[in-house]
């Protein structure tokens, strides 16, 4: 009956091919969370992390209901009552114009076809928008240019003070379902299969009105276009994910170098400047990646609808003279025979460019259902959200130990316990 | 490890006895303790082999005025308890003590009977020739039908150890004080229920009289009366004057002042909704009925449905009628509550004196480590026993003591007055109108003089000395109420002021004084009644008003002994003593080889303000005839500890004493339990009421663990996971097994707060991560159906944060343990058979591993850089360091000691008034998997 648990874990990493999923032991060095924080609250699926400030973070979900917590202590802040349906759509939005204090505000935008703004430091609704005809599905903010956009069944334009600058015609029923900001002025907007792009262009009469030009229309994708990321700023490309038939791309990030995907439940690097995939995991969780970002230190975090976390490292492979990869390996994707850009990849690998490789260095295991999203919040640690209801806070232990004692040496002194009384 | 007493038994040989004391052949540490009474020259079991009851017990006695002593009920309710022991004599014995004459009825000069709030007195006992000693508690309870309506009663905690009875004289008469508290407060109301009805009765008897007399008035028209008719009148002048009594009575009554009681156990009676109907009841009354004054509160209201009978004129003759029972003269529910407190007191102060002042010791102690000792103790009873309490039973008060007969030396013993009050039936208001009379008065009073009074134990002392030895059957010990009672008008004359028995009680200023009881040694005594002032003494009314008048403008007052001087003076003792101490500790702290030595000063030293933790945490040991010489004040003194206490000999040789290996720590304990069983009392049990079902589950816990550990050869690395944090899930099939495996474990469950433990002892569902989170050790289900897949489905995804124990196949599952430190812990090999040995040994090795983590959590440089250029890897170095080599501490054993670290941390840093953030702790280390 124990079986399951002898030796749990204990197989030698690298077994892609064999084992479906690569796993890691129980002993996991590099990982630094070791100690996590559980903050309960929702009452159904948390869908969305958003960073408000440093400290900060303020997570959303199916109940309709936003928390803002401190990513520090794990404290929750503010419990934001206001939408009756559930949240679609969440962005910080800060402004600090006004005096020298940064306000921070957020933007929510649910089913009920109203979109909210919320001070974080009061706690409390600042305004609501309802005239939507239909659900708002992507909210974005233009911070140069101090406007907002609420994607829809049109794309509308909003400044600060809500007023709506102006809006594109109905677009479709389905809606915009992602937008991302592109240089010039520029958005663009999945709309179903297609890709819109829109410049916004300020009024002549110098006054705040700003129009919406739809530029151009890209119609590549045979699927519903589900991610969308602004890869340079030197030239306005798009990566245009190419969903294919068995899996689809749930979402992509990217930094100067290489875009990550997050496709099925592989991930591939895909570098921009090699215009290939450079590395890949083919199976790099049980089912479906759901969110990855890319950590300034060459580390690449990734959740999945298995309930994990796992953090990669992107490592330089050696080039050992005997590689033991065989070419059919990359062959076997089911990405590959659906893409052609990437089943050229594995032939070029065999080159002498340099290869890398996605070495897993931690996973982290807490929640019970899909992770939905995760939040980086650099040495505080790591928010996860997931369909559980919870939000976990993953922590360095080390560092958190260690900041405890400042603690109960700022107590310490501060109760005057330190004086010697003897 | 030879059975205790056998050893206790073989040191009783008196030749062995002389050999310890001319030529101590072994050095202190390893001497087995004397049976701590030795010098009275009695062996262990003489007391118990003359005493004819089994156990203590508390003995309820009334003095009947047909019958006269005799006894009501025992507590324990058994009559097995009470044996062979002769009740009846002894309730005679224990009623013959002087009890406080308290004149009741009608004082001469005054037109109308007075009530008496008499203070109950409190009086230890001794009965040699039936090896029993009591204390004993008289008080009065109401009743109209008694003669001066009072019913003299005693409460009397009857056990054959003398040493018991005075060293817990405090406790005792504090838990009497509130028991008899409770009982005369419900027997207040029950009085007053009484009064009415009586009161009703007498209204109607009136109204029926009246309407006779209207009646012959009418038909008589001769112009001359009858004798009927006379007679008529006369009746009825009786019963109006009756009705003015009765009314001036309730009146009385009514104005008891009824405090608040802190204690939420039982709720006196509030007056202030018997006023209020009282008041909505009098609207209607005035109308009816011709009081004396408009104001007054009489309740006609308050018992409905009570139907008026005819009173005769002569009432029955007192022989003739049956007296109350004790449970009809209280209120059922102050009664139940009685019973329940006394029944609480039973089992407080069962088992042996030592056993009991080890405890009062150890909570002592363990209250001070206010910041570690809620890791492995269940702190919430410490702060149930009042503080002040168990800090002075446990040493203040020896010093107090010292202090004041050193300083005190001269000035004769004063006798305490406690006098009895009464109010003229002018002064009658509402109590809630007074109470606001008090508060406009307040800062007119000036602030009371000191005064000091003797400890009125010093005079129990001299009397203990004498008496015991002396051959009479029953020596009165000392009794406070006797004396006054003699002194009364010696004591008047005397004192310019009313001494009122306010001592050192915070209502200053209020009119009431608090009434002590009314030995004054008690000053620590909790329950306090108040007595209002105006309720003077029943003395001869020629003086009443004097002390009244005085009182009001603030006169003297008692106040504890308080006075600077003397504070200084226990300051600077205290001060002394702790210098040895920390001159000690600081040697240990710079010494790196002592350093490793359990330091049980050390981890209490900083934590407490209010003075540093004097007595080494060592069990009761006597201290040699010599010094018992040299401190003869503290013969028999009540707080037990004095002797050693001082002894500078217990101080220096605490290091000697705490370092103690594994050996003499079962040793010492098995002492105390075994002490415990060859007391006076055979049922050896706990000392405190609150911890009684706990210490019941310690007991059977530490048998479990004890064959947990015997059984498992994997209990190392078990009791390393729950001491390291690391949650450890007990999985079987059976509750009962996995229950017990649970029970057994849960005492190496560090607690992460102030609240329970966080043990879970039988989960059905699935776990997760938020389980781990809350609870370290959880007991779960395993079942074949597809539900326990998931069960076992959930644990295994878990499987890095726990430790998995499988009670079926008898397998554990957890990082492996190479320490030293469980090993102590739990040896398999142990010759520790009881199972509240073996907890006691499991607390005193936690405690040390508490120390350690105190020390190491609040080493202010082992966390923190020295100067700011210092990297972390310096500190971190350092840190390794402190726990190899200064705790001297092996692998995983570092872990634990920072786990313990980490909750330090967290309960001191969190904010109050939130609970501590719980969070998952947790490494990245490899499981193994344990077979038997």
């Amino acid at each position: 009956m124990l079986r399951w648990l002898i030796g749990g874990g204990r197989e030698p990493q690298g077994l892609a091919e064999t084992s479906s999923v690569q796993t890691i032991g129980e002993e996991q060095i590099q990982n630094p969370y070791t100690e996590l924080l559980v903050l309960k609250g929702h009452q159904d699926i948390v869908r969305f992390l958003v960073q408000i400030d440093d400290y900060r973070f303020a997570s959303a979900g199916d109940d309709g209901i936003v928390f803002l917590w401190n990513a520090q202590t794990g404290e929750k802040l503010f419990e934001l009552h206001g939408h009756t349906h559930k949240i679609t759509a969440i962005a910080p939005f800060s402004s600090s114009d006004a005096s020298e204090e940064k306000n921070h505000f957020i933007l929510t935008a649910s089913a009920d076809r109203t979109v909210i703004v919320w001070d974080c430091t009061s706690g409390r609704q600042v305004q609501k928008v309802s005239c939507f005809h239909s659900t708002v599905k992507c909210l974005t903010v233009l911070q140069r240019l101090d406007v907002w956009l609420s994607g829809g069944s049109d794309l509308c334009v909003w400044n600060r003070k809500l007023d709506l600058l102006c809006k594109t015609s109905h677009l479709t029923d389905a809606g915009i379902s992602a937008l991302v900001e592109l240089p010039k002025n520029c958005v663009a907007a999945a709309v179903g299969k297609e890709l819109i792009i829109f410049r916004l262009i300020a009024s002549n009469d110098g006054s705040e009105g700003w129009n919406v030009l739809e530029i151009k229309r890209l119609v590549d994708h045979q699927d519903n276009i589900l991610s969308l990321v602004s890869v340079n700023d030197v030239q306005p490309e798009i990566k245009l994910p190419q969903s294919p038939n068995e899996t689809s791309v749930q979402h992509l990030t990217s930094d100067e170098e290489c875009v990550f995907a997050a496709i099925g439940k592989g991930i591939y690097v895909y570098n921009l400047q090699m215009k290939r995939v450079i590395a890949c995991q083919r199976t790099a969780h049980d089912s479906s990646v759901l969110h990855i970002e890319k950590l300034p230190n060459r580390q690449l975090i990734s959740c999945s609808e298995d309930g994990s976390v796992r953090v990669w490292e992107l490592r330089e492979k050696q080039q050992l003279p005997a590689e033991p990869v065989p070419t059919g390996f990359f062959n076997m994707w089911g990405f590959g025979r659906a893409n052609k850009q990437a089943n050229q990849a594995p032939k070029k690998m065999q080159d002498n460019t340099p290869m890398y490789f996605l070495e897993l260095v931690g996973d982290l295991i807490g929640h019970s259902s899909a992770v939905q999203m995760f939040l980086y919040f650099g040495e505080l640690g790591l928010a996860t959200c997931s369909a559980d209801h919870l939000v976990i806070l993953w922590k360095n232990g080390e560092r958190e130990s260690r900041l405890r004692s400042l603690r109960l040496f700022q107590k310490l002194a501060q109760n005057g316990d330190l004086q010697l009384k003897f | 490890m030879i059975s205790a007493p056998d050893v206790v038994a073989f040191t009783r040989e008196e030749e062995l006895e002389d050999e310890l004391w001319s030529e101590p052949p072994l050095p202190e540490e390893y001497s087995v303790p004397l049976f701590p009474f030795a010098s009275h020259g009695a062996n262990p079991w003489a007391k118990v082999a003359s005493s004819k009851f089994t156990r203590d017990f508390i003995l309820i006695s009334e003095f009947s005025e047909q019958v006269g002593p005799q006894p009501l009920l025992t507590i324990p309710d058994d009559a097995k308890v009470s044996g062979t022991f002769d009740l009846n004599y002894f309730s005679l014995r224990i009623m013959s003590v002087d009890y406080q004459a308290s004149f009741v009825g009608h004082p001469p000069g005054s037109a109308y009977p007075k009530l008496n709030f008499v203070e109950d007195s409190k009086v230890v006992l001794g009965d040699s020739k039936e090896g029993a000693f009591a204390y004993v508690h008289h008080l009065t309870l109401y009743d109209l039908e008694a003669r001066g309506f009072v019913r003299p009663f005693c409460m009397a905690y009857i056990s054959a150890d003398e040493h018991k009875i005075m060293q817990q004289f405090q406790e005792l008469s504090a838990e009497f004080s509130k028991a008899s508290e409770c009982l005369k407060t419900g027997n207040r109301k029950a009085f007053a229920n009484e009064l009415e009805k009586k009161l009703k009765d007498l209204d109607y008897t009136r109204t029926v009289l009246h309407t006779e007399t209207e009646i012959q008035k009418k038909a008589n028209d001769k112009g001359y009366y009858t004798t009927q008719a006379i007679e008529k009148a006369n009746e009825l002048a009786s019963v109006e004057k009756s009705i003015i009594e009765h009314q001036d009575l309730l009146k009385q009554i009514r104005s008891y002042p009824y405090r608040k009681l802190k204690e939420s156990d039982f709720h006196p009676y509030e007056p202030e909704c018997a006023l209020d109907q009282a008041n909505a009841g009098c609207d209607q009354d005035l109308t009816t009925s011709d009081l004396a004054e408009p104001g007054d509160t009489h309740l006609y209201a308050q018992a409905p449905s009570y139907t008026p009978k005819l009173i005769k004129a002569k009432s029955a003759k007192c022989f003739d009628k049956k007296l109350k029972t004790l449970e009809e003269l209280c209120d059922i529910y102050f009664f139940t509550q009685t019973l329940d407190q006394l029944h609480q007191i039973e089992r407080t102060f069962r088992g042996d004196v030592c056993y009991l002042l080890t405890d009062q010791i150890s909570r002592a102690l363990l209250k001070q480590q206010s910041l570690t000792n809620f890791l492995f103790e269940d702190v919430s009873f410490l702060d149930e026993k009042s503080p002040e309490k168990q800090y002075r039973g446990c040493q203040g008060l020896s010093q107090d003591a010292v202090d004041r007969k050193c300083s005190e030396e001269s000035s004769p013993p004063k006798v305490v007055i406690s006098l009895g009050s009464y109010r003229s039936s002018v002064e009658c208001v509402p109590i809630k109108m007074e109470q606001e009379i008090e508060d406009s008065q307040e800062p007119k009073m000036p602030e009371s003089v000191t005064f000091e009074h003797q400890e009125n134990l010093d005079y129990l002392d001299a009397d203990i000395k004498g008496s015991i030895s002396s051959g009479e059957s029953i020596e009165v010990l000392g009794t406070e109420k006797s004396a006054s009672g003699l002194t009364k008008s010696d004591s008047q004359a005397s004192l310019p002021v009313s001494p009122s028995p306010q001592v050192g009680r915070s209502k200053v200023g209020s009119r009431r004084t608090v009434s002590e009881d009314s030995i004054e040694v008690l000053s620590t005594c909790p329950s306090e009644s108040l007595i209002p002032e105006d309720f003077k003494a029943s003395y001869p009314s020629a003086i009443n008003e004097e002390p009244y008048v005085d009182d009001e403008e603030g006169g003297l007052r008692f106040t504890p002994k308080l006075n600077p001087d003397n504070a200084d003076e226990q300051e600077d003792v205290s001060k002394q003593e702790n210098l040895v101490q920390v001159d000690s500790a600081c040697c240990i702290g710079k010494e790196s080889p002592n350093f490793l030595e359990p330091l049980p000063d050390l981890g209490q030293k900083p934590c407490d303000e209010d003075g540093v933790v004097r007595i080494p945490p060592q069990p009761y040991r006597q201290a040699e005839p010599g010094l018992r010489g040299s401190f003869p004040c503290h013969d028999g003194i009540s707080g037990g500890l004095l002797p050693y206490e001082l002894d500078s000999r217990y101080l220096t040789g605490n290091r000697e004493v705490s370092k103690s290996s594994l050996d003499e720590c079962s040793d010492s304990t098995s002492y105390i339990s075994s002490a415990a069983s060859t007391g006076s009392d055979r049922t050896p049990s706990p000392a405190h009421p609150a911890c009684q079902a706990s210490e019941r589950h310690k007991k059977k816990a530490g048998q479990n663990a004890l064959r947990f550990i015997r059984q498992y050869p994997f209990a190392h690395p078990a009791i390393y996971s729950l001491l390291s944090g690391r949650t450890l899930v007990v999985l079987g099939e059976e509750e009962a097994i996995v229950k017990k495996l649970v029970t057994a474990l849960s005492i190496f469950v560090p607690n992460c707060g102030v609240y329970a433990k966080p043990v879970k002892h039988w989960v059905t569902s699935p776990l997760h991560v938020v389980d781990f989170q809350k609870w370290k050790l959880i007991g779960l289900q395993r079942t074949a159906s597809p539900a326990g897949v998931n069960v076992l489905h959930a644990l295994s995804r878990h499987s890095r944060y726990v430790s998995v124990l499988d009670a079926d196949s008898k397998t554990l599952r957890c990082p492996l343990y190479k320490g030293t430190l469980v090993s102590r812990l739990a040896d398999h090999r142990t010759q520790i058979k009881r199972g509240s040995t073996y907890y006691m040994h499991v607390q005193s090795i936690l405690t040390q591993l508490c120390s350690k983590a105190f020390l190491f959590t609040f080493c202010h440089h082992l966390h923190l850089p020295i100067s700011e250029r210092e990297p972390e890897e310096a500190v971190v170095n350092r840190r390794m360091n402190f726990l190899r080599l200064q705790l001297g501490l092996a692998n995983e054993d570092i872990k634990i000691v920072q786990y313990l670290a980490e909750l330090l941390k967290l309960q001191y840093i969190q904010e109050p008034g939130r609970g501590v953030n719980p969070l998952l702790r947790f490494d990245y280390v490899p499981s193994f998997l344990y077979k038997i």
